[in-house]
């Protein structure tokens, strides 16, 4: 285990650097992220997992560039971010396939809007289709797939802008564990093939443990990083490693940091529901 | 994990039919009750006319009555009115969700304006345009406006906020997350719109044509009642529903095209 002061490297592809993310509300100022620090090194898989609300979904929106922190700094190869930027590839949690264009036009679209010819760009679209297990699939429409095979295209579009960073927010939150966790293999099978440095949002320990080389567990409200776990699980891994003991110790070991998160989060929304904001005396 | 689909044809097959049958057998059957009706004296022929005598009167409205002239003029003054409506409609629609000033000052004023009697206003058009199919066209096009402006600003508004963030992360210009995104997202509420616009102009097209009695259907029909031909005014009408099939074919074979899988 890793204390968090020791977070960030020289060699780190991607480093978040004291950022502090503020919200203007009209009950006062609210920290969601409070000065957090890390980096991440060149095809790294790295996880950020922490309870409901602890600023894990700020976090992903403020290194994609969709929104500015307060304080701090986040780069990605030494270059300073101060909004989206090519070199960061972004999945959404929900669905996120363009539902009047096909699997090849949706995996193709990175590739029209940097004015790459369209034989080219289908034939490197077929690519990443095939990458991703849909073959087959080039020429259907998202609403003829399933939620897991609409994500998986949602990869590989963004996989096809070929980013130095891959940022994923839980990406399979909305389908089954047995979905899940299939995918899980082949996002590890696709990471290892391109050696794709990745963050992980996730509040799934599992899909976590499953992936990660290095585990980042936040604090609920304000978000701090609470500890990194270094995941010393053999490559390459399958869902299989879930039942392994090594596997389950890790899975504990952050449960138990995870736990008193995500206790104090329940308490927190109680007292919340108890006392509505401005009923207090 | 690697799949593979195989592409579905489409054969024809009595339960593909059964819809399209069972509407056909519904309306025949409508006739037929309406024609019983009729011929027990339950019904009085003055005021419907037997939907025999109706298709009875189809060849005499036609060579007659230059029914095919009058259609095409009423079909040409819709289309004008539905293509002006369409292109005009999206683009202030666009122009409100674009300047929130404008969408906040003119809401309200268009979503009044689509529940208006516009209809009534034809004396000042007539003013304005003479007694010629501009006044026509100008009544539909301006009747049809307000369904394709809300529903453009609904469709815009309503994109998916993940779909937008997309956009931005692949780091869209602002004309790029339009064309790209917004507008083709839009499509489907848009063309609800569309269509409810060609409604409005319908209807107006044709009684304004009644009212002012020039141009096509509307004017024939207002001549066939006049002379009391109860027959020869459905048959008259029967076009004008053939017009508004035409119209919703055309429609909803541009929506395919333009949405494909939606």
């Amino acid at each position: 285990m890793t204390p968090p002061a020791a977070q960030q490297s020289n060699n780190d592809i991607l480093v978040v650097d004291d950022v502090v993310v503020r919200f203007d509300t009209p009950d006062g100022s609210v920290t969601a992220v409070d000065h957090v620090s890390f980096g991440v090194r060149p095809g790294e898989f790295l996880s950020v997992i922490g309870p409901s609300g602890c600023g894990k979904s700020t976090l992903f929106n403020v290194i994609g560039g969709l929104l500015g922190h307060t304080e701090g700094m986040v780069s990605v190869a030494g270059v300073t971010i101060n909004g989206p930027h090519q070199s960061i590839g972004m999945v959404f949690q929900e669905e996120s396939t363009f539902p009047w264009r096909s699997v090849t036009d949706n995996v193709a679209f990175p590739l029209e809007l940097i004015g790459m010819p369209k034989a080219q760009r289908i034939e490197r679209a077929r690519h990443f289709i095939s990458l991703v297990g849909l073959d087959g699939f080039e020429n259907r429409y998202p609403n003829e797939l399933s939620g897991g095979m609409r994500q998986r295209v949602s990869l590989a579009r963004t996989l096809a802008s070929e980013p130095k960073i891959l940022l994923m927010d839980e990406p399979f939150a909305a389908l089954d564990e047995q979905t899940r966790l299939l995918l899980g293999d082949k996002v590890l099978q696709i990471q290892q093939q391109l050696k794709q440095t990745t963050l992980l949002i996730t509040h799934n320990i599992t899909e976590a443990v499953q992936m990660s080389d290095r585990i980042l567990v936040m604090t609920y409200r304000p978000g701090r990083v609470k500890r990194i776990v270094d995941i010393d699980l053999p490559r390459p891994r399958t869902s299989e490693i879930v039942g392994s003991e090594a596997f389950g110790r890790y899975v504990a070991q952050i449960w138990a940091d995870l736990r008193e998160e995500a206790s104090r989060g329940m308490r927190d929304e109680e007292d919340h529901m108890m006392h509505p904001a401005g009923s207090k005396s | 994990m690697s799949m593979t689909a195989t592409t579905p044809v489409r054969r024809f097959s009595l339960a593909n039919a059964l819809p399209a049958l069972t509407g056909i057998g519904t309306l025949v059957t409508f006739f037929l009750i309406v024609e019983l009706l009729i011929q027990t004296d339950m019904l009085s022929r003055f005021i419907v006319p037997p939907p025999s005598e109706i298709i009875a009167s189809f060849p005499r409205v036609i060579v007659e009555e230059h029914v095919l002239q009058r259609f095409v003029q009423t079909l040409g003054e819709c289309l004008t009115a539905g293509v002006m409506l369409t292109v005009v409609g999206v683009a202030i629609g666009v122009l409100m969700q674009r300047i929130k000033l404008l969408q906040q000052a003119c809401e309200t004023w268009v979503a009044a304006l689509a529940s208006a009697p516009v209809v009534l206003c034809y004396p000042l058009f007539m003013v304005i345009f003479g007694r010629n199919a501009w006044t026509i066209i100008m009544m539909g096009f301006v009747a049809g406006l307000p369904p394709v402006i809300l529903k453009t600003l609904e469709g815009i508004s309503g994109t998916r906020k993940v779909l937008v963030n997309v956009g931005r992360s692949f780091n869209l210009t602002s004309s790029q997350q339009f064309w790209k995104i917004l507008f083709p997202a839009a499509l489907p509420t848009i063309f609800v719109g569309i269509r409810l616009g060609l409604i409005f102009a319908l209807i107006n097209v044709v009684g304004v044509e009644f009212l002012i009695n020039f141009g096509g259907l509307g004017q024939l029909i207002n001549e066939l009642a006049e002379r009391y031909d109860l027959a020869g005014t459905y048959a008259a009408i029967c076009f004008v529903v053939l017009v508004s099939v035409l119209f919703f074919m055309a429609v909803e074979k541009a929506e395919r095209w333009l949405t494909r899988a939606e």
